[in-house]
């Protein structure tokens, strides 16, 4: 919202600098975004209200003409080339040295005067283009008429605009005196209301229009009030002004003050041509079906019955709280006003104007919730205008339809509750100033206050509403600050948000980098790592309202994101490349929330760096991303196994599914090379997904522990014969599992070779074999016959065969 | 001169010179084995030979011939340490690195900066005793809205541009990506009994353009504390021992006014500007005010107390929020927000 300072100080005494104001306004009130200073260039001394004396040709130019102004000083004589210059009127006056917008250039430049077509100039008259205040050059600016003349314009016009962003509850803050009534309270100053006094006149409003209100569930209170004599014209100079500095634009009296009571109370009003009201009657009901309106705004808008409507006699006049219609507008013909000041359901403005799509100041302040006693208030200051500046003559008496008056609610407030809330105490009568300065009422009875909220703050209903109007205008800086109280809640065990986490920290230190994507996507990269048999994933959730079509489904893998990261990054970084990525797939369920199975996926590939930073000939492979998982897995205290597996996306023959104990808890594979390239990747490429759910239900509570043996170990180097398809781990598991008078084998593969020297449909695998007993040295015949033993075994799970 | 002296003399002198001769390390050793070997070193089998000596003479004899061999190991000893001395020396001066040249190459893994901030904040908050809690992203709009009083119809559902799903359950109940952690006051409270402490960490996505300072998927922290005897002192207390622990032991913080439907009193933190020390007009993080708003908080809506089951005139609570990646743009200094989900490795290996 607009709030120039000018206005605000008609109702409360500002005198703090706007930085200061500013920062008092947005501790207890609102929240003041910026400000505009208005007229900040303007020279006291040289740029100045003037008086317009008379108006004469120019004796060498037809589109000029010689002003003859008087700045207090006496009569001086200028050349204007204005339109709409005129004698009697007050105008803004610049003399050499001030500084000016250029009307052409539009740059601010100091004035240097001159003689135009032979007669010397003594100064300039001003238009808003040259004043800063707007691009508007066509004519002169025209001051108010109460002006003082020769004083400095900027004590005359010059202002502060500032920018205050309102909350979605507070209705009287979107009106300027509703503003000034919170920084009466904050700065202790008092607050002067409006002038809301008129004549009424000898005719009855009640002998002009009845009111029925057809839907009372909607429109809670109708007052209409009727003016004759109207003089349509344009508004005053000062109301127009103001109506431009609160971001309205002027249009007729009769329009700029509704307007103009609106901003400054915050209860939007309606005026309508009488003579066009059919039937002098007003009917706000629900909308038929099938009825349309056009509205102001030249649309024709198709109604529904859930809408609130003000009928005339014969159908819909206005869209009730947004926007009035086009037949029966006010226009020059105009001579008798029906003025509207109404109350209507916040919730059905809101719905009405959402479904219409049309948002207007009124709609905005409607849907937060007005008092409807602000009707009576707000018909009132209109009337005083209506009669002060358009020549009105109201009739006697409102219309006024109010089905069921709202008693003001009371709201009991024991003291003990304010140091309850707050932590700390504030005095009677600091609590009575407080409230009394927001308008409410406060008795004390007892222990407690009973407030009363005034009519504007509907949103104020509990104990601690009021509260909270107490600490904000006592001030947040005499909130000390103190520590929680009381026990600690049990605390829960999460053991799958702690292996997550660990695995984060431990991928991040197996040297992959994190990344974080979005997490909706397009169809189009989801279907190209999903399965369209995947029940689970081929079917994503979708945003109705995405912010861009690319963002559209609900992932329900983390590959697309991870390898899309590893492409972009491929554009400048040569060498090899790590990342993850820890989130989960939605997938959809029945009937309820998605399942959110969290997962961590990685990809990996190119060249691995050599010395000097330079990637060398040799890329990451398969067992780079084995590795990394059987890192991460031993760190969390499992040994995986590894199986063969076939999956969508994923290269036939270099995909392993993860498995601990029962469970299976992810996979590594190389990524299928032409899935790869849709995601412009020309290299192999790696990925690993771990699954928290079944990873977690693995992992033991306890990791297994075995005291360190006190005698060596003794050592062995096989190569072994196996029938080609036979895995490294089928032949682990046998050694793993072979006993031989209590004594342990553990072994590992070091070299698988094919080729030459090996009988075709087989491999050689070399093995380190590590023997070891609890309760003796092994000397080497016993490691031979074991030796022996475990090679007869092999042989015959196997069909391995040493190789000689 | 005795004939015992003059051998002496004689082997000392031979002896000596040969080592003079051996430059190196395997010359030395052969000169070692050629005179004090074992098994036929030359002073070795002229010290086995003493007891061929006549009697009076094997006594003097042994004595010269073994201070001749402590002497021969002496220098012996002498050359190698000196060899040693002579390799380590040019080592560190002819051999000298150029310790300026990069490091061997390591794979070197970062968490993300919203990783690493979100990291932080939980510690911080855990310091003070509140525990981890996750609620879904994907959320009722009951939970999201009703529940945190933003009915419908409100306009106070215009604080939070929402992405919806489009998949109604049971025609009515509606899913959306939830706005704000919020809702797991609600989740939270349901499950539980006071005293409540926790942190609800995860994303939140808002339907709204993106700029330098929005972007439509975020990272929260939400809190709430709810027992009997919570105070706002308490939140305002929370919140400063968290805005030192993130900015800097003499931060300052003040609340304001402010409006969030589930909440009352509502409040907004700023911290003070630690980028200028309140001193620059023309700061672009606290725009010459001072200060930096940082999240929003309050004391829970007593409507919320009740909806829980608990007594809301014994029971009260607060409640904040904080954007994760706001706080690790303070941090960093980071000046736009579209970084963080772009995945630039030359963005993230910043951190
Ligand atoms: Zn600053």
């Amino acid at each position: 919202m607009k709030l120039p300072l000018s206005w605000l100080r008609d109702y409360v005494d500002v005198d703090l600098p706007p930085a200061e104001f500013a920062k008092r306004v947005t501790d207890a009130i609102a929240e003041v975004e910026g400000w505009e200073v208005i007229g900040e260039q303007w020279d006291p001394e040289l740029v100045r209200v003037a008086e317009v004396l008379a108006v004469d040709p120019h004796p060498n130019a037809d589109r000029l003409v010689l002003a003859t102004v008087n700045v207090g000083e006496g009569p001086k004589t200028v050349v204007c080339g204005a339109p709409n210059v005129a004698a009697g009127q007050r105008v803004a006056f610049a003399t050499e040295g001030a500084m000016l917008v250029d009307g052409h250039s539009g740059k601010l430049s100091k004035l240097k005067l001159r003689a135009i077509r032979g007669v010397d100039s003594a100064g300039m008259v001003l238009s808003e283009k040259e004043l800063g205040l707007s691009d508007d050059h066509e004519g002169i600016l025209v001051l108010p008429e109460d002006s003082a003349i020769g004083a400095p314009l900027v004590d005359a016009i010059g202002d502060v605009v500032f920018d205050v962003s309102t909350w979605a509850n507070r209705a009287d803050l979107l009106g300027i005196l509703g503003f000034a009534r919170e920084v009466a309270a904050v700065t202790g100053k008092p607050l002067r209301e409006p002038d809301r006094s008129y004549t009424e006149s000898e005719r009855q409003a009640a002998d002009f229009v009845s009111v029925t209100i057809e839907a009372p569930d909607l429109c809670r209170r109708f007052t209409a009030s009727i003016v004759e004599g109207i003089e349509l014209g344009p508004s005053p100079p000062w109301m127009q002004q103001r109506l431009i500095r609160a971001g309205m634009r002027p249009i007729n009296n009769v329009v700029d003050i509704t307007n103009y009571v609106m901003l400054e109370t915050g209860q939007p009003l309606h005026a309508f041509d009488y003579d066009l009201v059919r039937g002098a009657e007003i009917r706000p009901r629900r909308a038929r079906a099938g009825e349309t309106l056009t509205t102001l705004d030249e649309v024709e808008r198709d109604l529904d019955p859930d809408m609130l409507m003000i009928c005339d006699g014969e159908g819909p006049v206005a869209v009730a709280g947004i926007m009035g219609g086009g037949n029966s507008e006010v226009s020059e013909s105009t001579k008798t006003v029906l003025l509207e000041v109404a109350n209507f359901d916040p919730g059905s403005i809101r719905r009405t104007s959402t479904q219409l799509r049309l948002r207007s100041e009124a709609s905005l302040r409607f849907e937060k919730g007005i008092g409807p006693d602000l009707a009576s208030y707000a018909q009132a200051r209109a009337l005083h205008l209506l009669e002060q500046v358009a020549g009105g003559r109201p009739a006697a008496g409102l219309v006024d339809a109010f089905p069921t008056p709202l008693a003001s609610p009371r709201i009991t407030l024991p003291a003990a509750r304010i140091e309850q809330v707050l932590g700390i105490p504030i005095e009677a009568a600091e609590v009575r100033r407080i409230l009394t300065a927001l308008g409410f009422e406060v008795t004390e009875s007892g222990d407690a206050f009973e407030v009363t909220p005034p009519f504007w703050r509907p949103d104020v209903d509990l104990p601690d509403d009021v509260i909270e109007e107490l600490i904000r205008v006592y001030g947040y800086e005499k909130l000390p600050t103190t520590v929680l109280r009381g026990s600690l809640p049990e605390a829960q065990p999460r053991p799958l948000e702690r292996v997550r986490e660990r695995s984060r920290a431990l991928a991040a230190g197996l040297g992959f980098q994190e990344v974080l994507s979005y997490t909706l996507t397009s169809g189009e990269i989801l279907s190209r790592v999903v399965s369209p048999d995947d029940a689970d994933r081929a079917g994503p959730l979708a945003a109705t309202n995405p912010v861009a079509s690319q963002h559209t489904y609900l992932r329900t893998s983390l590959r697309g994101s991870v390898l899309a990261a590893y492409a972009g990054n491929r554009h400048h970084e040569d060498a090899a490349m790590r990342f993850f990525e820890v989130g989960v797939e939605y997938l959809p369920t029945e009937a309820d929330l998605p399942h959110e199975r969290p997962v961590l996926c990685a990809v990996l590939g190119g060249q691995r760096l050599e010395r000097w930073e330079r990637p060398g000939p040799e890329r990451l492979d398969y067992f780079d991303a084995k590795g990394a998982v059987e890192a991460l897995l031993d760190d969390l205290g499992v040994a995986a196994a590894f199986t063969p597996v076939e999956e969508y996306a994923l290269l036939p023959g270099h995909t392993a599914a993860i498995s601990v104990g029962e469970e299976t808890v992810g996979l590594v594979a190389q990524v299928h090379p032409d899935v790869a390239a849709t995601f412009d990747i020309e290299e192999p490429v790696f990925l690993f997904e771990l699954w928290f759910e079944p990873l977690t239900r693995a992992i033991p509570e306890r990791p297994a522990y075995a005291p360190p043996s006190r005698y060596p170990e003794a050592r062995r180097d096989l190569a072994l014969l196996v029938p080609a398809d036979t895995p490294a781990s089928a032949t682990l598991e046998v050694i793993r599992t072979h006993r031989a008078r209590g004594v342990r084998i553990s072994a590992d593969v070091f070299d698988e070779y094919r080729g030459e020297g090996v009988p075709a449909g087989q491999k050689s695998l070399a093995i380190a074999l590590r023997f070891r007993a609890d309760d003796r040295t092994l000397g080497e015949k016993d490691v031979v016959r074991i030796e022996q033993g475990l090679l007869r075994r092999l042989e015959q799970d196997l069909g391995a065969t040493l190789r000689t | 001169m005795s004939t015992i002296e003059a051998e002496v003399d004689a082997l000392r002198a031979e002896a000596l010179e040969a080592l003079a001769q051996a430059d190196d390390e395997a010359g030395r050793e052969a000169w070692r084995a050629d005179w004090l070997g074992r098994k036929d070193g030359r002073l070795t089998l002229r010290l086995r030979s003493l007891k061929d000596a006549p009697p009076d003479q094997r006594a003097s004899l042994g004595k010269s011939l073994n201070a001749l061999k402590s002497t021969l190991e002496g220098e012996l000893e002498a050359r190698r340490e000196a060899a040693r001395a002579d390799a380590l020396a040019t080592l560190s001066a002819d051999a000298a690195l150029d310790v300026t040249l990069p490091g061997r190459p390591q794979s070197l893994g970062r968490l993300h900066p919203v990783t690493q901030t979100m990291n932080d904040c939980i510690d911080a908050f855990a310091e003070m005793g509140f525990r981890v809690f996750e609620g879904p992203e994907v959320e009722w709009a009951r939970y999201n809205f009703d529940a945190v009083r933003i009915p419908e119809d409100h306009p106070a559902r215009d604080m939070w541009d929402t992405i919806w799903i489009d998949t109604l359950i049971d025609g009515e109940r509606k899913m959306l990506l939830r706005t704000h952690t919020s809702p797991n006051q609600i989740r939270v409270m349901e499950q539980t009994e006071p005293p409540v402490r926790v942190i609800v960490p995860g994303k939140c996505y808002r339907q709204e353009a993106t700029d330098a300072t929005h972007e439509w998927m975020l990272t929260q922290i939400e809190g709430l504390a709810v027992d009997e005897g919570v105070r706002m002192s308490d939140l305002k207390g929370t919140l400063y021992a968290f805005a030192r622990r993130l900015f800097g032991a003499d931060r300052q913080i003040i609340f304001h006014h402010s409006y969030f439907p589930f909440v009352e009193p509502g409040v907004e933190m700023a911290i003070d500007c630690f980028l200028c020390r309140a001193g620059g007009d023309d700061c672009r993080t606290c725009h010459g005010t001072g200060w930096i708003e940082i999240l929003g908080a309050g004391m829970v809506h007593p409507e919320i107390i009740e909806n829980a089951g608990y007594d809301s005139s014994r029971h009260t609570g607060f409640a904040f929020g904080v954007g994760i990646e706001r706080v690790a743009m303070l941090r960093w200094g980071i000046e736009d927000i579209r970084h963080f989900y772009q995945n630039d490795l030359r963005f993230l290996r910043q951190f």
